[in-house]
């Protein structure tokens, strides 16, 4: 790595027109006491007035951590070794602690990634919007006036009737607003942002965007906007900077970088987002990022790049590469390649008979319906996707089935027989053959357990098998969730997400089931990791021949594993068929809309996605 | 398709496993090292090195009347003599071994009884949680050391009912602490994926919470083992422990109070020692429980580990 290249990061058609308002220079930080470890290194570039720059990585890429240095901040156990943060002209990192706080809300503000928790529930909103102003005085003369200008900024309808009100009395974007216009009060010059719109429904994210984008061209505000969410970022922000492992790998306009990626990483990155459009295999990257801090020598990409050649063993520069900056020895050639071609998702016959009928179920917690007259079927050797947004009763659907809700009517009937309600007063043999895969891997796997005794547990319950054998299945069906029998002595804290969820569908298949429930079981996972478990659960759904209700909140997930669909919505079955008909054919206006709703990768700059 | 790289490095690895096989002493382990651990274990570690010693290298009987009641300190008698003219020290010495063994024993009982009922209530739910937790509830409302006294004094001073009622005395704090544990614990998806299959109550409690309750398990039976040792040399100092000549600590204290302005040592010897174990097991347990939810867990810093995942995106 050499400090000419260094030095000038940006590339000639990226340098904006407008005045610089934010250049970051070479920063580096480290563990705390170990300057050895980097956990963010070589990070450039530069955010002009009115301009919104993405910051997009997966989970540890380090995006967040810069985001926070931006203000001047390292969390706890970090430190800013190096490098500069230019905030109109003036380096933050040069500054005092004192002067550095001085500087926050006044000059630059942060939006938070979680409303509810970042607002005080205990104090009213005016009191929580002043403060922010009341701690720079001289920096906003009226502040009643001003607190009605940024309401009505950032688009809080009702105004000032808001502002006697206590944070839950207000909806999550209402929350996010409030938030925003704290950011905004002291008019900075910088805003950072980090994944505002997470917790946000579809609609109201967009809106949120809007705002955002709106008010940092209108008061020439430059914004850093952090997001694992590229197709979020694709509609939102004028330029892109991909983080991995700490380091930019791609930089640049965002039509150029995600309209024609570059870096195997993106491309790799925007071929695993699902497309409700395209009925293909999702390619997602294998493997794990390195983990913070232990950033392998060259390249930190080339362990999981299929274009790996013998001089990745050295760090690559940021070079520039059709009008972007681009971390990668074979930039150029990529660039000639264009885009990988897309595999179809191999045909399948479906004869054999119903393996799950659900008939007329009305589900109720309490006294209160959740789930009226349901009723499906799902056939051997098909997938069925369950697919409504968060309250439409699909993960209740789901646990009705497995037998961890019980107060129901209607029926279940599972290869001919009815399945009781209530896991307890199921059969054995029944309880081995439907099984269930939890949403979130963090929590469905004993932490005080070994994977190898996780995967033993129902072998030893539902079979009757020697030592060797038992071994012999945990091995085989490790394999065919892709982990190696180096696993079996390990803790699910040394794994990361995507390796717990394989461990996961591991301990469902092992007990050889004929029906798996996979309750939203990509949420909690990147979109590069969500692809590879998709695809796993598609390929060993069709070489076991398992019948499968895969529930999902995301439409474009379905195309890539289910054959029929089921839409729900309000406990309520709005729509049914065959994914080619719904999908393409979406009649129930509700159906429409979450057609619309699900965020499509826009490389169109300036339209919201 | 490939097998993808495992997550971490070997020696992390393998560090990390060693601590969570053995969880329990690993945490003691670690708490030892601490400058807080270091103390506590210093100083209980004095008063049981004297408790288990002491009757072999005692001078003295310590029944023996062998001078003159409240005599001062002399080169024949380190420590004086007692209200009966007996060797204080030898008195000392052999005097500690029973309430470190008996409230060792009352803590262990009352720690079973404690668990296996707070565990219980939170897993089963309903009515067995109602029945176990307003018994805790009578339990409670009366003081631990009047609920043992009443025990004692139905039954008389006897040895297992001592050990038996101090024990009862401490199930219900046990049951409450454990049981909030649990309840967080069992509404895990781990729990109900083993519920899934079919496992009976009591297994999945012994084999997928259990585990999971070790730092609280440890942390309450440190704190509960500074109490047993208070109560026990409470009752003795009533009257209602092992009863005379038998040496205890706690009966020392009382039966040479009337000479104290004499000689000191016959209260202050067993008070200074029960202080001492009482501050250094607390300390030692405060040790433990800070290591235990991190306070000083500056050895490892898991601090940026992915694993925290969604919340660290």
């Amino acid at each position: 790595m050499t400090g000419e290249q260094l030095a000038a990061p940006t590339v000639p058609d990226f340098a904006p027109t407008a005045p610089v308002r934010l250049s970051v220079r070479d920063l580096r930080i480290c563990l705390e006491g170990d300057t050895q470890s980097d956990v963010v290194d070589e990070v450039s570039f530069d955010v002009a007035a009115g301009e919104v720059l993405g910051l997009v990585g997966e989970s540890g890429s380090g995006k967040t951590t810069v985001a926070l240095a931006l203000l001047g901040h390292a969390r706890r156990g970090l430190t800013i070794t190096s490098g500069a943060i230019l905030l109109d002209g003036l380096d933050l990192l040069g500054l005092s602690h004192q002067e550095v706080r001085a500087l926050r809300g006044l000059k630059v503000a942060y939006v938070p990634q979680d409303p509810a928790s970042a607002l005080n529930p205990a104090l009213r909103i005016d009191t929580q919007l002043e403060e922010g102003m009341k701690a720079h005085p001289g920096a906003v003369n009226d502040i009643p006036g001003r607190l009605a200008e940024v309401l009505e900024e950032v688009r809080l309808s009702a105004g000032l009737g808001h502002l006697r009100r206590y944070p839950h009395q207000m909806s999550g974007g209402q929350q996010q607003r409030v938030a925003l216009a704290m950011a905004f009060s002291c008019r900075p010059s910088l805003i950072v942002l980090d994944e505002p719109t997470t917790g946000l429904d579809v609609t109201t994210q967009r809106h949120v965007l809007d705002t955002v984008r709106n008010l940092c061209t209108a008061y020439g505000v430059a914004a850093v906007y952090v997001s694992h969410d590229l197709a979020v970022v694709g509609g939102l922000v004028s330029s892109v900077a991909v983080m991995y492992s700490g380091r930019i790998v791609e930089i640049g306009r965002t039509d150029k970088v995600f309209g024609s990626p570059v870096h195997p990483y993106t491309r790799g990155l925007l071929a695993a987002i699902p497309s409700p459009e395209r009925s293909e295999l999702l390619r997602g990257i294998e493997g794990q990022p390195p983990r913070p801090g232990r950033r392998p020598a060259g390249c930190s990409f080339a362990p999981r790049c299929e274009l790996r050649v013998a001089g990745c063993a050295e760090s690559p520069p940021l070079i520039s590469v059709a009008d972007r900056g681009v971390r990668c020895w074979r930039a150029s050639e990529v660039v000639t390649r264009g885009a990988d071609p897309s595999q179809p998702i191999p045909d399948r016959d479906m004869t054999g008979g119903t393996v799950l009928d659900v008939a007329n179920l009305t589900v109720s917690y309490g006294r209160t319906p959740v789930l009226h007259d349901i009723s499906l079927r799902v056939p051997a050797d098909c997938c069925v996707a369950v697919v409504g947004e968060s309250g439409s009763g699909k993960t209740t659907l789901a646990r009705t089935i497995v037998g961890l809700h019980t107060n129901f009517e209607g029926s279940l009937t599972f290869r001919g027989a009815p399945l009781a309600p209530g896991m307890r007063k199921r059969p054995k043999e029944s309880l081995r053959r439907v099984q269930y895969i939890f949403q979130n891997p963090y929590t469905s796997l004993n932490p005080r357990k070994t994977i190898g005794q996780i995967i033993s547990q129902p072998l030893e319950h539902f079979f009757d098998l020697s030592r060797s054998e038992r071994d012999e299945r945990i091995s085989a069906v490790l394999k065919d969730a892709s982990l190696s029998d180096e696993f079996i002595p390990r803790y699910p804290d040394q794994l990361s997400g995507g390796e717990r969820q394989r461990v996961a569908i591991a301990r469902a298949l092992v007990v050889e089931p004929e029906l798996l429930v996979c309750d939203e079981v990509t949420s909690a996972l990147d979109v590069s990791v969500q692809a590879v478990i998709v695809e796993l659960l598609r390929r060993l759904q069709s070489e076991r021949h398992l019948a499968m209700v895969f529930i999902t909140h995301n439409l474009a997930l379905v195309r890539s594993i289910a054959q029929s669909v089921v839409v729900l919505s309000d406990g309520t079955i709005v729509e049914t068929g065959s994914v080619e008909d719904v999908l393409e054919r979406p009649q129930d206006p509700y159906t429409v809309r979450l057609m619309e709703d699900v965020p499509k990768l826009s490389v169109a700059t300036g339209s919201p996605a | 398709m490939d097998a993808p790289a495992p997550a971490s490095s070997d020696a992390e690895g393998i560090a990390r496993t060693r601590m969570r096989r053995h969880q329990f002493l690993y945490n003691l382990g670690r708490a030892a090292r601490t400058p807080r651990g270091k103390i506590g274990l210093v100083l209980a570690g004095f008063v049981v090195l004297v408790a288990v010693i002491g009757p072999f290298v005692a001078p003295d009987s310590s029944s023996a009347f062998i001078t003159i009641p409240y005599s001062q300190p002399s080169a024949a008698n380190l420590l004086g003599a007692d209200t009966l003219g007996r060797d204080v020290l030898s008195r000392v010495l052999s005097g500690g071994w029973q309430l470190i063994l008996m409230a060792l024993a009352a803590t262990a009982f009352g720690v079973i009884v404690g668990g296996i009922a707070g565990v219980s209530a939170a897993y089963l739910r309903g009515k067995p949680d109602g029945f176990i937790m307003r018994t805790v509830d009578v339990i409670l409302a009366f003081p631990q050391l009047v609920f043992a006294l009443l025990l004692v004094s139905i039954i008389g001073p006897k040895v297992w009912i001592i050990v038996l009622a101090v024990g009862i005395s401490h199930a219900p704090q046990v049951a409450r602490v454990l049981r909030s544990a649990t309840l967080d614990i069992s509404e895990r998806d781990f729990v109900k994926a083993v519920e899934l299959e079919g496992v009976s109550p009591s297994r999945v409690m012994a084999r997928e919470i259990l585990p999971n309750l070790v730092t609280p398990l440890t942390v309450e039976s440190g704190l509960r083992l500074t109490y047993s040792i208070v109560i026990m040399a409470g009752l003795s100092f009533l009257g209602f422990g092992i009863p005379p000549p038998a040496p205890t600590w706690g009966f020392m204290i009382s039966e040479n109070l009337i000479g104290l302005s004499s000689n000191i040592w016959g209260v202050a010897a067993p008070a200074i020692l029960i202080a001492l174990l009482t501050i250094g097991t607390n300390t030692f347990t405060d040790a433990v429980a800070r290591v235990s939810i991190g306070i000083e867990a500056r050895e490892q810093l898991p601090l940026l580990a992915p694993d925290i995942g969604i919340v660290a995106s």
